[in-house]
């Protein structure tokens, strides 16, 4: 039986969480993703669930720790500069290799920036973003569906894993309203047993230590040879990405969230102009799917990134390419949303002057109109 | 030195054993300097969970600090905070397992210092559960630096001519400013320099847990310490020296008991 709702990408999410049987969540306001507390205090606190709002990010990612080594499903969620501040914490669950959900919907920045949407924060959710060598898995949804849809993956994924995973979207993915389809959900009811979590030491088993501190060398280099080795893992087998109109394709777009979705109807307009676009949407930006650009680097002529930044991802598809066809750039930052008309000239111009194209200019008159 | 300690030169039935370590305790050799209040602390806190039969039921939080390594120390289930931390992780375990017992144990500068926002607001939410503070007016573990709780004159390798408040401010004396939040049910400062203040230390931590056991809210057992390394001084004399330096700004006693601030 499923449930069809009318609402905003952040209540998707609060909705999702407690449908996953996230247990606990604690978290600080900050726009634009207040929504997901305020849902969850009142929605998550009617059904059960531990709803916080704490002295700051800082506080609620180290009760995320706690709860999480308690053996609870637990989440946090916050937007640039909160995430910022949780990166602590987060290192720190990385290490002791603790399952949670955190998600970041991003606002422009750097500093405390703008509360409009942007994609500055790729870099930090995707390389790590605290101290030391480690990785969350980062999914990026596109739609209202998709913040629903990830919680449910994104918990599995990390007791799976025993890795924090992140949802990274942004300010008008967590804005807008769309329709959602809530699936009944019987993976909630077969969580792990986690055997590791300190709920009290009973006579039957050594007692439990949830930490991150190693002193000797010798074991600080195996923990971290085991966190490779799991990331190795994670690469091999929770890549996910979208593919739309590529077999085809002169020029493949690559884009995450929100601008994937403009990018997907730009292409459709480079369509009507005679010019084959297709587009590349990479659903984990970590794990990154590099081998798919390792296949469309043989059959395009170029590959243009669209971001909500300077060039983040951008170096990521630097990497897959690996220089074999011409990449090319176009962002927007602090906030400004790109319409389809500004990616289809800029796309037109990379058809003409990089790829050296025939001019499309009779057409010329039709891409005013749009 | 190990296999002196190893020989078992004396028969066990030549002497009476007056004094058996606690079940609770794991085998571990302690890393703590000699003299040092930590292992008495540990050593009080294990006896009490073991005499309350509360292995099972309890988890424990360890801070950054001298303290670090605790884990390794108690049998216990236990959780390693990041530096400052220790409240807000010890209220994530309480609130999904809200019928265990849980503390953290934590020092000056993980406590009243770089945790001070964390330490304050579980004590205003009234968390259920204990915090142990350990006070011993410096940073041990890095070496002899400064704490909040330094008292003003005091040397250590950050004010090498002594705490002034011009740059360094007051004592902070936090056990009182926490006695004044509603959501603080009992707080107290003991010690652990002489067998009367062990005893009492004992009396308090049996206390707190019946606290936590009847839901009745947040409790802090501050303990002033010494720290014979970090104060340059033989045990002996660093305990002489915290009665007569430490206690004055840090007065032994309870603060608040049944949510009822005790005045000085």
């Amino acid at each position: 039986m499923s449930d069809v709702r009318l609402m905003k990408g952040n209540e998707a999410i609060a909705e999702a969480a407690i449908r996953a049987g996230c247990k606990a969540y604690f978290g600080y306001p900050i726009t634009p993703q207040s929504e997901i507390i305020e849902y969850l205090a009142e929605e998550g606190r009617t059904r059960g669930m531990i709803v916080m709002q704490v002295e700051s990010e800082v506080a609620a990612i180290n009760m995320v720790y706690g709860a999480s080594g308690a053996g609870a499903r637990a989440m946090t969620s916050s937007s640039s500069p909160g995430i910022s501040l949780m990166q602590e914490g987060i290192s720190y669950m990385a290490s002791a290799e603790l399952p949670a959900l955190v998600v970041n919907i991003n606002r422009g920045g750097p500093g405390l920036g703008t509360i409009q949407p942007a994609q500055g924060d790729y870099f930090q959710a995707t390389k790590g973003g605290g101290h030391g060598d480690y990785h969350l898995i980062v999914l990026a949804p596109a739609s209202c569906q998709e913040m629903a849809d990830f919680v449910f993956d994104a918990f599995d994924l990390a007791d799976q894993y025993r890795n924090p995973v992140m949802i990274l979207a942004d300010g008008a993915l967590g804005q807008m309203m769309e329709k959602v389809v809530f699936k009944e959900n019987k993976k909630n009811n077969q969580q792990l047993d986690k055997l590791w979590a300190t709920t009290g030491k009973p006579t039957t088993r050594e007692r439990n230590i949830i930490t991150s501190l190693f002193i000797q060398p010798e074991k600080m280099e195996a923990v971290n040879l085991h966190l490779q080795k799991k990331y190795q893992t994670i690469c091999e087998n929770e890549v996910r990405f979208q593919l739309v109109d590529t077999d085809d394709a002169e020029i493949v777009l690559v884009a995450y969230g929100l601008s994937a979705r403009i990018c997907q109807r730009a292409a459709e307009l480079a369509r009507e102009l005679g010019v084959n676009v297709g587009l590349l949407r990479p659903i984990t930006l970590y794990p990154f799917p590099y081998f798919v650009l390792h296949q469309l680097r043989q059959r395009v002529s170029g590959i243009m990134v669209v971001e909500l930044n300077a060039g983040q991802m951008l170096e990521d598809v630097q990497l897959g390419v690996e220089g074999k066809v011409p990449v090319e750039f176009y962002g927007r930052m602090g906030g400004i949303i790109p319409s389809p008309d500004e990616i289809l000239e800029k796309i037109i111009a990379f058809h003409e002057t990089k790829l050296k194209r025939k001019p499309v200019t009779e057409f010329l008159p039709t891409l005013q109109n749009n | 030195m190990n296999e002196i300690l190893d020989e078992p030169y004396l028969e066990q039935n030549e002497l009476e054993c007056v004094w058996e370590k606690p079940d609770t305790l794991t085998d571990t050799r302690m890393h703590y300097c000699p003299g040092c209040g930590h292992g008495v602390v540990h050593k009080i806190l294990m006896e009490v969970v073991q005499e309350l039969h509360i292995q099972s039921e309890i988890i424990g939080v360890a801070p950054v600090g001298c303290s670090v390594f605790a884990y390794s120390y108690l049998d216990i289930d236990m959780q390693e905070a990041a530096h400052g931390r220790a409240a807000a992780v010890a209220t994530g375990i309480k609130r999904v397992l809200p019928n265990k017992y849980v503390f953290s144990y934590q020092g000056d500068g993980d406590l009243a210092a770089i945790g001070t926002a964390e330490t304050i607001h579980a004590a205003n939410r009234g968390e259920n559960m204990l915090v142990i503070f350990i006070n011993n007016a410096i940073y041990g573990m890095t070496g002899g630096q400064m704490a909040p709780t330094t008292i003003l004159g005091m040397k250590t390798s950050t004010t090498p001519f002594g705490r002034d408040t011009e740059t360094q401010g007051f004592p902070f004396r936090i056990t009182e400013l926490i006695a004044q939040l509603p959501g603080a049910y009992y707080v107290t400062r003991q010690a652990v320099h002489t067998p009367n203040a062990v005893r009492q230390l004992k009396k308090s931590f049996l206390k707190a847990f019946q606290i936590q056991k009847e839901k009745k809210g947040y409790c802090l057992i501050e303990v002033v310490s010494n720290c014979p390394s970090g104060w340059k001084m033989t045990p002996v004399v660093s305990n002489k020296w915290m009665e007569e330096n430490m206690f004055p700004i840090y007065p032994l006693g309870d603060k608040k008991i049944d949510g009822k601030v005790v005045s000085d």
